[in-house]
């Protein structure tokens, strides 16, 4: 995945892949394409996700539902395609699934349905030199992320990165927060000196206010726990033929007025 | 000779740190910082003498005259790690990581816990080193430890039930855990187990080999030999590891217990080495119950303390060379022998350990008179009294065997 530093800051969403519904989650993609998405983040639900807060293991549990998996939210991605979705894709995991699933079967699949990227939260630099190595010969990017606590770690990770470089905001699992670090700019600005990648600001980011706060500081910006609660809130309109279509519209417009200020 | 973990906290392929990388440089430090206390004999003398004049060790080796005469086999001795302070083996490591947090310059603690034993330990080591102490329990446990429940609050900690899962002890770590990555700056996260990511399965082993480093010499003495079989239960395994650790590169036969619930056949038991596969549980590589794309099941067993989908790496490493055998007992094994401790030896046992006492018994029928069994009996029973009775509904299985 090949990425210019653009102008304008990335807009960079997650959702949780069958949440609320498998094929739902194809339309709620193409609803962000529109709204301006650069990157789909597309999570996979899991059991025991210890970067997330509530609203995303809320969300997992009901995709967890629909029995979705690593492969079958792989297997979605050419689906998005075929509706028009364009953007890159990437692939949010836990690392046991893809350990059950083997690294190798994991690639093959991730060729095939034409996945861009992968994001393992609980899998560190130390832990993932195999996958980077792998990654890089596949072209299928290994995305890294650097947290408030990474310090003397920022160079090494940010030297490796590939597609683009995710900065956790603030201490604390993913959610929304009313507030970011005072301290957040001078960390983007250490990391922006050591990455050759453009650098994304993730966690936490839930209203227009700090999208503006942080337009100008870095190269994208990562919203997840604001987007999946909406869903939350749409479930049921999602899934009824008669309501589905409002509720896409109203997603897509929420989704729009959070990045408002990047256009 | 016997080496792991590596630097990397691998035993062998086990272990390692799976963790998000906001918790990355806090294990580094812990890591640096253990290395230094562990060289230090100024900690390591203030933690044995904590250890002695407060939770009152070195713990007894009994031996069991009357289930031994019962049995006709071998020899039955208890490691009475029930005798500590707070009537369990937790205290040991929780002394430990206490030391350890006052070293580091940090006052406030996390634990996590399953039956109520390590929260009740980690409040009490708070309590006496002046820190706060939250305690994440799931909300299941909550209602079948009661009491441990109030005894960490008359302690002052905060309890938080947690309600995600099955509401278990799986479920209080990764509330914990979340809880860490959230407070990492001041806070220290006290793991109960030999789980979690490297450090922590050393770092617990460290402070519980105490148990295994008595034993070995209390046995000595005693028979002016070793004993030919150890036996303890494995739930995360900390009472194993520290009972097992020092008797590693001798010829002793070490086995491990797990806790088969209604049966290993059947999906409601937490015999995570007999059943298990690999896989990522809590920060570390080992094994673990889940389905075939790598989802996490539920574990069941009688006991909240073994009632866990993984186990620490460090049993898992051991399994897969053939050094201990892991073998498992039932809800209803584990509560006959919880009925004949307390019958023919008055003691009564903690369930957990009564699993091991199971075993062990079995074992004992089957060896000669001259041959030896050490069992590491980890924790008192008064927590389990109440769930016992309502288990039995008031009618004890063995009244009718009760040799008067």
């Amino acid at each position: 995945m090949q990425l210019l530093t653009t102008a304008k800051p990335m807009f960079i969403p997650f959702i949780v892949a069958g949440d609320p519904h498998p094929d739902v989650t194809i339309e709620l993609a193409l609803a962000l394409e529109e709204a301006g998405a650069d990157i789909l983040e597309l999570g996979v639900p899991y059991s025991d996700p210890l970067a997330d807060g509530p609203i995303i293991q809320r969300a997992a549990a009901r995709a967890l539902r629909h029995r979705m998996t690593l492969q079958k939210a792989m297997e979605l991605v050419p689906e998005m395609r075929k509706k028009g979705v364009k953007i890159p894709i990437i692939i949010f995991t836990y690392y046991n699934p893809v350990l059950q699933l083997g690294e190798e079967s994991f690639f093959a699949l991730a060729r095939k349905n034409g996945v861009d990227g992968i994001l393992i939260p609980d899998l560190p630099f130390e832990e993932s030199e195999h996958i980077r190595k792998r990654s890089a010969e596949t072209g299928i990017s290994f995305i890294s992320l650097v947290a408030p606590t990474s310090k003397r770690r920022i160079k090494a990770i940010a030297s490796h990165a590939q597609g683009f470089l995710y900065c956790v905001s603030s201490l604390g699992v993913t959610g929304i927060r009313d507030t970011l670090p005072d301290e957040l700019g001078e960390f983007l600005e250490e990391v922006k000196r050591y990455s050759r990648v453009p650098v994304a600001v993730g966690f936490g980011i839930s209203s227009s206010e700090q999208v503006n706060m942080l337009k100008d500081r870095c190269n994208g910006v990562v919203i997840g726990s604001a987007l999946v609660r909406k869903i939350e809130q749409l479930a049921d309109k999602l899934q009824q033929e008669e309501t589905k279509t409002d509720a896409l519209n109203e997603f897509r417009s929420y989704a729009q007025s959070l990045v408002a200020p990047l256009e | 000779m016997y080496n792991v973990p590596n630097e990397n906290g691998r035993f062998g392929d086990f272990g390692g740190k799976f963790v998000p990388e906001t918790l990355m440089l806090p294990l580094e430090e812990i890591e640096q910082e253990l290395t230094k206390a562990l060289a230090d004999e100024q900690f390591k003398a203030e933690y044995v003498h904590i250890l002695q004049e407060y939770s009152g060790r070195p713990t007894q080796l009994t031996y069991a005259p009357n289930l031994t005469a019962k049995l006709n086999g071998a020899k039955i001795y208890f490691k009475r790690e029930d005798l500590n302070h707070t009537g369990a083996h937790k205290i040991n490591n929780a002394i430990g990581q206490a030391l350890l947090a006052k070293r580091m310059g940090k006052k406030k603690l996390i634990a996590e816990t399953g039956a109520g034993q390590h929260g009740v330990a980690a409040a009490t080591v708070a309590a006496r080193f002046g820190m706060e102490c939250i305690v994440f329990m799931g909300e299941e446990d909550i209602k079948r430890q009661e009491l441990n429940v109030f005894r960490m609050k008359l302690l002052g900690a905060e309890v938080v039930p947690v309600y995600s899962g099955n509401r278990t002890l799986k479920d209080a770590t990764n509330e914990a855990i979340r809880y860490w990555v959230q407070h990492c700056d001041d806070h220290f996260y006290m793991i109960g187990s030999v789980v979690g990511p490297h450090p922590y399965p050393k770092m617990v082993r460290e402070f519980q080999r105490i148990i295994g480093d008595e034993a070995k010499r209390q046995f000595l003495e005693r028979e002016g030999t070793l004993p030919d079989v150890v036996v303890a239960c494995v739930g995360g395994g900390s009472n194993a590891i520290g009972m097992f650790y020092p008797f590693l590169e001798d010829d002793v036969i070490l086995v491990g217990v797990e806790a088969a619930g209604k049966g290993v056949d059947t999906p409601y038991h937490a015999a995570t080495i007999t059943k298990g596969t690999k896989g990522v549980i809590h920060g570390s590589l080992t094994y673990l119950l889940q389905d075939e794309y790598g989802q996490i099941l539920e574990p069941y067993s009688i006991s909240a303390g073994l009632d866990y989908p993984g186990v620490g790496p460090e049993h898992a490493y051991l399994a897969s060379i053939g050094r201990v055998r892991y073998e498992s007992v039932t809800d209803e094994e584990a509560l006959a022998a919880f009925q004949l401790v307390a019958r023919e030896e008055g003691i009564i046992p903690a369930i957990e350990s009564a699993h091991a006492l199971a075993k062990a018994f079995q074992i004992a029928a089957m060896l000669r008179k001259d041959e030896t069994v050490l069992v590491c009996l980890s924790g008192r029973g008064d927590k389990d009294v109440q769930a016992v009775m309502n288990d039995l509904k008031g009618g004890l299985d063995i009244a009718t065997t009760h040799n008067s």
